[in-house]
């Protein structure tokens, strides 16, 4: 119970709630509150009100700018879709039990077929499709550009090589990788049976190659600040290259590399849904521009939804980094945020 | 006396921006097995240098380094040394800190109970058993510097190395330490180069003082013998005319056969204090003679 609390009290925004239970100076835990939870949901207030009343305001061909309650009715729409289309797929599968157990129990050497359900992806589906796209192409990501840097930031030499590459290639948009990946996939990847989609392969690649920069940097910044005397420790000790790596460096940079790869997940984030747009996976990205294609009344409603939707997710990979980083900084004096 | 540590004429010339710097002009220094040698000079003289070169992280440009009748230009943890601010790595704890040297050195000569063992064992000589699995950001500055000479200790070093390592802790700790230090040394008679900028911690622990002269070019100056029999007492050398008689002479050398003519500043000021100090360490004297001495290494 007090470990519940203590971790309570470490939230800014809860800390005052705590400490008003406990009866400390109320005066004093009113006003914190109405810091902390009251003005960032005033502020909120604010822009739905704003965003309210400018939307009825704004006429496009596919009708008025849809406000927050369109925007909500539309949200709610999805997610019916989506426990529709669960129903059909439960439905589908119990058809199928039944039918292939009455043939089995007919005549026990029976053939029987399981198919798959072939539904339309619903928005939850869609939501996890690019989850693991961008999940994949991140961690392509991570396993090129932390082996990469941990050289580049041991030699100097190897980071002369290196870094001008890296200046080059960090400002390329995803718009401008992805034909190139495209054509390249679909020269390399040839087989009958794919495990996995080429829309897949591409956007993930394309994820990887805008956001593998950030945590390249970090990595070489990080292994590169390696303190003088923690080399020297070392080097008395003798240790090989690889435990050096594994003992030393790797543990000392591990801070920066999870800093670098908090900004690499932010930025393969943003870059997939312009990629999954283009390469046709069907994730958000696909999502948002079959409804641009679609151009019903419900549209752009239901675009919004999709962008709020990407901004929410957006804010919890970072959170989630955040506490990963936290929990794996060895210098728990260090404020991260 | 047979040679076991030999620096033999060692110069070492460092490249800079505005061209070679002569920091030592041959060095030359002859340690006999089981001796505890202490380098003391004026800051910025080569101290550090000298003592990189014996570990091998910096190579001389002239002369050499005989160890046992080898000559050594490499580190290793025959060698091992004890850091001037600890270098422990800060996400292990103390017992993993020397484990990670144990285990480099005694790889396959130690099974992992005796490993264990003599981890703890070196803890133990360094009254650190009750923090073993701390972390360094979990104890004081005097603790770390335990671990960090357990850590050395724990490779059985032929020659023990340590740059000023007691520097940066109060006078009180900084007395402890030394008592710790001259302890182990009883037992263990280890062969030991110590850098210093206390007079009192030099005359005290040394069977050798080697008092530097300043640089650039810096070699060996002077040499004074600590005759005083061992063990010693630091309350009961405090009224002893040979102790202050010794202490005097390395006060002398430093003040003024080599003060800095240029830079009175630091140099002078700390040995006045110094002289004036009582041998008891005087806890109202020290901290502000340590502020010097940090000022000064951000200046050098
Ligand atoms: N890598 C280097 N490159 C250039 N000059 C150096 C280098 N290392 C040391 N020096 C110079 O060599 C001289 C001796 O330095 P050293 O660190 O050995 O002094 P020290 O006696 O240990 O001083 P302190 O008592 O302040 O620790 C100094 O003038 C320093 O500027
Ligand atoms: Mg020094």
């Amino acid at each position: 119970m007090s470990r519940v609390v203590q971790t309570l009290e470490s939230l800014p925004w809860a800390a005052p709630f705590v400490r008003l239970s406990r009866g400390e100076d109320p005066k004093a835990q009113f006003n914190a509150i109405l810091r902390a939870v009251g003005v960032p949901l005033l502020a909120f207030a604010i822009f739905i009100g704003i965003w309210g009343a400018a939307a009825s305001r704004i006429e496009t061909s596919l009708g008025t700018l849809p406000g927050p309650s369109q925007v909500m009715e539309q949200a709610g729409n999805l997610w019916q879709e989506h426990q529709a289309e669960r129903a059909k797929a439960d439905a589908f599968y119990e058809r199928q039990t039944t039918r292939n157990e009455e043939r089995l129990a007919n005549n026990p050497d029976a053939v029987v077929k399981w198919r798959d359900y072939n539904g339309r992806p619903t928005f939850v589906d869609q939501i996890l499709t690019s989850l693991t796209t961008v999940f994949t192409g991140f961690f392509l990501a991570v396993l090129i550009a932390v082996p990469i840097g941990i050289v580049c930031g041991l030699s100097p030499t190897m980071y002369a090589a290196v870094n001008p590459l890296i200046q080059i290639f960090k400002p390329v948009s995803p718009l401008a990788w992805l034909p190139l990946v495209t054509m390249v996939v679909s020269a390399v990847y040839v087989s009958n049976d794919p495990m996995f989609a080429k829309s897949f392969v591409t956007s993930a690649i394309t994820v990887t190659l805008c956001c593998m920069w950030p945590t390249l940097v970090n990595t070489i910044v990080g292994v590169s600040s390696l303190e003088k005397d923690l080399i020297n420790v070392s080097e008395v000790l003798r240790l090989s290259w690889m435990t050096k790596v594994r003992k030393v460096v790797l543990p000392f940079a591990i801070p920066m590399i999870f800093t670098g790869m908090r900004l690499s997940l932010g930025v393969g984030w943003m870059v997939l849904i312009a990629a999954e747009m283009l390469a046709q996976n069907p994730g958000l990205g696909k999502f948002v521009w079959d409804e641009f294609q679609n151009g019903s009344s419900n549209s752009l409603g239901r675009i919004m939804v999709a962008v709020f939707t990407i901004g929410i997710i957006g804010f919890i990979l970072d959170r989630l980094m955040l506490s990963i980083q936290r929990a794996v900084s060895w210098d728990k004096s260090a404020d991260i945020r | 006396m047979s040679i076991h540590l030999d620096i033999d004429h060692v110069s070492i010339e460092f490249d800079t921006p505005k061209g070679k710097f002569k920091a030592l002009d041959s060095v030359n220094l002859k340690i006999a097995k089981g001796e505890f040698v202490s380098l003391i000079g004026h800051s910025g003289c080569g101290k550090s240098t000298v003592l990189n070169i014996v570990a091998g992280l910096l190579k001389a440009t002239q002369g050499g380094i005989v160890l046992d009748g080898k000559e050594v230009d490499e580190p290793g943890p025959e060698r091992a040394v004890v850091f001037q601010n600890h270098s422990l790595l800060p996400w292990l704890t103390s017992y993993q800190n020397v484990e990670l040297a144990v285990k480099q050195v005694f790889k396959g000569k130690k099974s992992k109970a005796e490993m264990k063992e003599w981890i703890e064992h070196n803890l133990k000589l360094v009254h650190m058993e009750h923090a073993m699995h701390k972390k360094p950001s979990e104890i004081s500055g005097g603790m770390k510097q335990r671990v960090g000479i357990a850590r050395a200790l724990a490779m059985q070093p032929t020659v023990l190395l340590m740059d000023e390592p007691f520097g940066a802790l109060d006078a009180l700790t900084r007395s402890h330490l030394q008592d710790s230090l001259m302890e182990i040394q009883n037992t263990l008679h280890n062969t030991v180069i110590m850098i210093t900028h206390d007079v009192d911690e030099a005359v005290l622990l040394s069977d050798r003082i080697v008092m530097m002269t300043n640089g650039p070019s810096a070699t060996v100056g002077e040499i004074l013998h600590v005759d005083l029999p061992r063990p010693r007492e630091r309350l009961a050398l405090a009224d002893d005319p040979h102790y202050n008689h010794l202490r005097a002479e390395v006060l002398r050398f430093l003040h003024e056969r080599h003060a800095k003519k240029d830079t009175p500043t630091r140099s002078g000021s700390e040995v006045k204090k110094a002289s004036v100090s009582e041998t008891k360490v005087s806890a109202e004297n020290h901290p502000t003679e340590q502020k010097d001495q940090t000022a000064s290494r951000v200046a050098a």
